[in-house]
């Protein structure tokens, strides 16, 4: 493989097996030195023209527990800001040596661009509302160790619920849960849904809780009662929040899972660290293995694994 | 000024096809019929195999000067339009400074002239700068020989903005030409809304939008009397509006672009910005409507919306990039690709059809026939060929049409008497 820009393009035996990949990464990662030699010699370079404190971090971390050495572009600080076009940056840091470019940007499509432009491998971390990969990555990863499903999602029931429209989580996640086998089901009012969904919605959640094996809740962000999204958060969390009633009802297994940052009172009405199904910080741990994982299966050589530093 | 003869062509015009050589001199049609000699320093064109037409006219040329001469000239984009086979081209008004004073539009026309490869004939804007505020000095315009008026790249938006322009052009005899474009629904909008858009994350340009004001616009004709003209329709719907308000009779005359009539939205697959322009690409089920709108006459002509960019914009992230695409130089060759409709309807929709909605019929568009000015284009509509951006008249590289196989293929441009285009080169 030689980018890792969406769930769809990378296709289903690509996503097992980087899901394969991060069990290894992840046995690294519990080892009293967790680094591997790995990607010695490689350069990863983080470009981030959103803020992304936590998955920045997250692929820095990765890259460095596979030794590979890391560069981080800080946009605000750059020549981005003295007017810069984006395929002038690229070029430009390309241009140092870089074996794979992490990008994050608000704009759709921009690892597409980016790629154009560049022979180094491109990571996408997040691109507009389009997609968002490696968190998609990480969920599977996280729902695969917590229920034991290694090898398919066949049967599992899980809601994504929220703010699909404006959510490259959502789309990411859609397409991966959908691609290992379960059934996606949306909960959101119609204009927090996109125009048309590959998907069944449902806009009661009452209806469906006690049926989830999954039940993923989405940022809901103050900005979207603005544009007449929404009437309210109040109204908001009435009809989609994570209340202590609606968690009473989900089943004793179901997973509560959110990709962060957590607007508590809203869509977690609710304390998470009080809900045993709650595998948030789970998540932010696997981010860890399932980057090393992507990193690894763009630059690595095959490289023993096993060989600590 | 010499004489030129072309020989061995197919006459197409307003009444019919037939075998003929066209005499010019003067600047003027002066022998059409068969088997005419060239005489001594006469100029001979090749037509054999090939159609002799009136020159095709754009309703809807954006040539970018002044303002955004890194993009286009008016120098260029004439030579673009003289290759494309266009005699007459509309300039857009949404130059910088806008077309909204005798000055400018002064200043276009004789740029135009300048270039000599088209005639350039400015369209003005409705409002002051296109603000949507304050209507431009349309009566002044109209002396100053402007006859099509437009906010393009805006509508109207204010409704009763919209009513008073009409009623005040009404007495004018201009035309009043809208970019069909609820803004409000179009916030941030980069492609068509619907499935691919939905996948993509891209925001949406919904239908509605531009729906939304044809009918308003057919109302308003329908109030005021005043005529308007409908630019770059994209809609199955809008298409139905526009049939059923010629059903009843009102002034409403409507264009599509290449484009609208070959390209769907799942072109933005890839994110490529060369596929982005406004009104949006949309589905296949739009652009059949469209296609059979234009074989019906519910659509009168064919118009480019030539929108030259400049590289560095359009590698712009995709939601910042600049939506337009040109089109002159492919537009015959998209349409008889796209349309499976009389060769000589598709000719109305590029040559007389918009010289009488731009008010230029008295020059353009006329039919083949000996005193008439000698604005023609001589293409041979069987010719299959693909354009390569790298070889583009224009200014900018933009052209959505890379790689596709296009079918017609313009050899020669007669701009009154003199050729502009020889064997598909543009003569300087």
């Amino acid at each position: 493989m030689k980018h890792f820009r969406s769930v769809d393009e990378a296709g289903p035996d690509a996503i097992r097996r980087l899901l394969d990949l991060a069990d290894h990464m992840a046995e690294v990662n519990r080892r009293p030195n967790p680094k591997v030699p790995a990607l010695r010699g490689k350069t990863v370079c983080n470009v981030f023209f959103e803020d992304s404190t936590r998955t920045r971090l997250s692929f820095e971390t990765a890259a460095k527990r596979l030794s590979a050495d890391i560069m981080n572009f800080a946009v605000s600080s750059s020549s981005v800001n003295k007017g810069e076009s984006l395929r002038d940056t690229i070029e430009t840091i390309a241009a140092m040596g870089v074996d794979a470019f992490v990008i994050r940007h608000k704009s759709s499509g921009v690892p597409w661009q980016v790629s154009d432009w560049t022979r180094a491998s491109v990571i996408n971390a997040g691109d507009g509302w389009h997609a968002h990969p490696t968190q998609a990555l990480l969920d599977c990863y996280t729902i695969r160790t917590a229920l034991n499903r290694t090898n398919s999602f066949d049967g599992l029931k899980i809601a994504i619920v929220g703010d699909i429209k404006h959510s490259r989580v959502a789309r990411s996640d859609i397409s991966a849960f959908t691609m290992l086998g379960a059934d996606v089901t949306l909960v959101a009012p119609r204009t927090l849904l996109p125009p048309e969904t590959t998907v069944p919605v449902e806009t009661n959640l009452d209806d469906i809780i006690e049926d989830l094996d999954v039940i993923y809740l989405l940022r809901m962000q103050q900005e979207r009662m603005t544009e007449s999204l929404v009437p309210s958060l109040r109204e908001y969390t009435t009809r989609f929040g994570l209340t202590p009633e609606r968690a009473r009802r989900l089943p004793e297994h179901a997973l509560i899972m959110h990709p962060g940052p957590m607007n508590r009172g809203v869509e977690m009405a609710v304390d998470p660290s009080e809900l045993p199904g709650s595998v948030i910080t789970q998540q932010v741990t696997n981010g860890i293995a399932v980057r090393m994982a992507v990193l690894f299966d763009l630059l690595g050589s095959g490289s023993n694994l096993e060989e600590n530093e | 000024m010499s004489g030129m003869l072309i020989t061995g062509g197919t006459v197409l015009d307003q009444s019919g096809e037939r075998r003929a050589d066209v005499r010019v001199a003067d600047g003027t049609i002066v022998e059409v019929g068969n088997g005419l000699e060239a005489s001594a320093g006469e100029q001979t064109l090749d037509a054999t195999g090939r159609v002799v037409s009136p020159g095709f006219v754009d309703l809807h040329t954006h040539l970018r000067e002044p303002g955004r001469e890194e993009s286009e000239t008016i120098e260029t984009g004439s030579r673009a339009a003289a290759k494309g086979g266009y005699t007459c081209v509309v300039a857009m008004p949404n130059t910088d400074p806008t077309q909204d004073s005798v000055s400018v539009v002064e200043f276009v026309r004789a740029q135009g002239e300048a270039a000599g490869l088209c005639d350039v004939r400015p369209s003005g804007s409705i409002t002051i700068g296109r603000l949507g505020q304050q209507l431009s000095p349309l009566a002044e315009l109209a002396d100053a020989g402007v006859h099509l008026f437009t906010d393009d790249g805006d509508g109207v938006q204010d409704p009763l903005l919209m009513r008073r322009a009409l009623e005040y052009a009404a007495d004018l005899g201009i035309v009043l030409a809208q970019h069909c474009e609820v803004k409000r629904l179009t916030e941030g909008a980069v492609m068509h809304e619907g499935h691919c858009c939905s996948r993509l994350g891209l925001p949406g340009w919904p239908s509605v939008a531009e729906e939304l004001m044809v009918f308003r616009d057919i109302e308003l004709v329908r109030l005021t009397g005043a005529p308007v003209h409908i630019l770059h329709l994209s809609t199955a719907r809008s298409v139905d509006l526009v049939r059923a308000a010629k059903a009843d009779g009102l002034p409403v005359t409507a264009e599509a672009t290449p484009h609208h009539i070959s390209l769907t939205d799942e072109r933005l697959e890839g994110y490529s910005s060369l596929y982005k322009v406004n009104p949006p690409l949309r589905t296949m089920a739009d652009v059949e409507s469209v296609r059979a709108g234009l074989a019906d006459g519910t659509i009168d002509a064919i118009a480019t919306d030539h929108a030259p960019h400049a590289p560095e914009t359009k590698e712009r992230p995709l939601d910042q990039a600049p939506p337009g695409m040109l089109g002159l130089e492919t537009a015959l060759g998209v349409s008889l690709a796209s349309l499976d409709m009389p060769l000589v309807d598709v000719i109305a929709a590029m040559s007389w059809k918009p010289a009488a909605i731009a008010g230029v019929a008295d020059q353009h568009g006329r039919p083949v026939l000996p005193g008439e000015p000698a604005n023609l284009t001589v293409f041979d509509p069987g010719a299959e060929w693909q354009v390569v951006p790298a070889q583009l008249a224009s200014k900018s590289r933009n052209t959505p049409f890379g790689g596709m196989a296009l079918r017609g293929k313009v050899w020669h441009t007669v701009l009154r008497g003199t050729a502009t285009v020889v064997d598909g080169q543009p003569s300087r």
